[in-house]
């Protein structure tokens, strides 16, 4: 009611005011908005045909339908169950190797030319050789996963080992601290920011690599439900799928986010928070 | 009183020496940082370390503290030590009381309560949950000085720890310094930059130079030095003014100075 008046008021020229901090995060929605509403209005006209783009209003009550009947439910678990048992392997063998690297010098020598090498081959590229050796099935999936997700962390859980504050490792030994206790105290929880940099690109790289691995004659999950939409030129089902792998990576960015705010509590950044 | 005791040591030799170091070199590279250095501290003295920058006293005191291999050489020094470096290095990931009560021995609540103990003697019971990150620069040295302090050691190695403070808060930080070393007694070895520092603290003060101990001066003042050796009046009631008690003046006196008037504003 204020607002409208200040809006009416003639009289006052400059009247319409949005709060500062508002003003350009709202103005941030306006173009997607203008997107969205353009695009349904092109299929709405006939101006898009629905089997080159499903109208937006179509893509949701597509949305809803396949939520209500189970089928994406059931499909969204067995993609998640898919990125998530291929990244646990990646993040449990990027771990331990990465520490290992990190902590000794005789580990560095052995483990860090192998990985070296692994990186200059495009993961995607072992595909095939996968499908030779483990079929068509769940494995050569979620092998695939692990192994492109084995690297990120690897390098940034060596590189927080080796880049721990040495003054604070020498400020511990001085208290007396060694082997397994300095270990624990200090340099894994000095490592910790970086190990969560290399868990965020590996929960990005899971979700690029899962749709490709789906893509290997699945019986279920959203590649599945992709493939099938593709035959029948079902571009509201495909668009569905799209939003889904969407917000898996947005929800996995929420996740660690969630994580570093509970493990790294202690930087200044979330200090003042 | 317990300086009394501490005089009443023979001043030249020391019966059982804290710490001992014969003809001690080390050297880096070429150069010999150290060379030939002959030390002794006797238990419970303060003794402050003085030299140029670049002179070795870092170098001495990390060997003392057994933060450098030495080499089959003539060190000895007691087996509880504790050093305090110039930054304060808290483990930014751990509580401040986690940080003091960090390698103690014995069960976790007796060490916390040890913990809380050594905090609150060096006035911060109030920041035992704090994050080190959100500490001062003084807050953070007075917790790296509990931390050193919780262990009780026998040699209390101190690296420049107020270099970085302002100085106001160095002052009161010598004020709870030689609280904490009356209070403990242990051997103190203060490396400092800064003379005054020195007069205000030893019972002897070193020079360093070319590898050795090239100078020795044992301060024989009763402790509450005037640093500067003038002035003193002004200077008490304006740090006064400013929040440091200065040890010399009991509180009344210092508010009857401030406030000519009699009024005390307390
Ligand atoms: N690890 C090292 N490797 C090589 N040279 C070193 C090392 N540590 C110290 N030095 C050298 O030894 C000399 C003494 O260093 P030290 O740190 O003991 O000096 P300092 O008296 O503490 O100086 P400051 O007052 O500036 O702290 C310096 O010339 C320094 O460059
Ligand atoms: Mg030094």
């Amino acid at each position: 009611m204020a607002l409208a008046e200040t809006i009416t008021g003639a009289d006052r020229a400059p009247a319409l005011r949005f709060p500062r901090a508002t003003w350009p995060t709202l103005g941030r929605w306006v173009s997607p908005l203008v997107l969205l509403l353009l695009w349904e209005l092109g299929v709405r006209s006939g101006l898009i045909p629905p089997r080159v783009l499903a109208a937006p209003s179509d893509v949701l009550a597509t949305m809803w339908a396949m939520t209500i009947s189970g089928e994406l439910p059931s499909n969204v678990a067995v993609s998640l169950g898919r990125a998530a048992a291929g990244l646990a392997i990646g993040l449990t063998f990027g771990v331990i190797l990465g520490l290992t690297a990190g902590l000794t010098k005789t580990g560095e020598a052995a483990i860090d030319p192998l990985m070296q090498i692994k990186r200059t081959i495009p993961s995607l590229a072992l595909a095939p050789l996968f499908i030779v050796w483990f079929g068509i099935g769940e494995t050569p999936k979620i092998v695939l996963i692990a192994i492109a997700t084995v690297f990120p962390v690897y390098l940034n859980t060596f590189a927080g080992v080796r880049g721990v504050d040495k003054r604070l490792v020498e400020a511990a030994r001085s208290l007396g601290l060694k082997g397994p206790s300095l270990i624990f105290h200090v340099i894994l929880p000095g490592a910790l920011p970086s190990f969560f940099v290399g868990l965020r690109y590996a929960i990005g790289i899971s979700i690029l690599v899962l749709v490709v691995a789906e893509q290997i004659n699945a019986q279920a999950g959203i590649g599945q439900l992709i493939n099938a939409a593709r035959d029948f030129m079902r571009t509201d089902i495909i668009v569905v799928c799209l939003i889904v792998y969407a917000l898996l990576g947005l929800a996995g960015d929420a996740f660690v986010r969630a994580l570093e705010r509970r493990a790294l509590a202690w930087r200044p950044s979330f200090v003042e928070g | 009183m317990s300086k009394q005791i501490l005089q009443s040591f023979p001043a030249e030799t020391p019966v059982q020496p804290s710490v001992r170091l014969r003809k001690f070199s080390r050297r880096f590279g070429t150069t010999n940082v150290l060379d030939g250095l002959d030390l002794d501290i006797a238990p419970g003295e303060f003794v402050a370390l003085l030299g140029r920058s670049g002179s070795g006293k870092t170098t001495l005191l990390r060997t003392l503290a057994g933060l450098d291999a030495i080499a089959e050489q003539d060190v000895r020094v007691p087996a509880k030590r504790a050093v305090v470096f110039q930054d304060a290095r808290l483990l930014p990931w751990k509580k401040v009381w986690r940080n003091v009560a960090l390698g103690l021995p014995g069960n976790a609540r007796d060490a916390k309560a040890k913990a809380q103990a050594a905090l609150s003697e060096v006035g911060l019971a109030h920041r035992l949950e704090a994050w080190p990150l959100t500490l001062s620069g003084g807050e953070s040295q007075r917790t790296a000085l509990a931390r050193a302090l919780v262990r009780e050691p026998e040699l209390l190695l101190l690296d420049e720890p107020f270099a970085s403070l302002d100085a106001l808060t160095r002052i009161k930080m010598h004020g709870l310094v030689l609280d904490l070393w009356r209070a403990h007694r242990p051997s103190v070895l203060l490396v400092t930059h800064d003379v005054d520092e020195a007069i205000a603290l030893a019972d002897r003060i070193l020079v360093l130079d070319k590898g050795r101990i090239a100078a020795e001066e044992r301060v024989a003042l009763p402790r509450q030095r005037d640093a500067e050796g003038r002035s003193h009046g002004l200077r008490r009631r304006l740090l006064a003014h400013l929040g440091v008690e200065t040890p010399a003046t009991a509180h009344g006196d210092a508010a009857l100075l401030s406030f000519p008037t009699g009024e005390v504003v307390s």
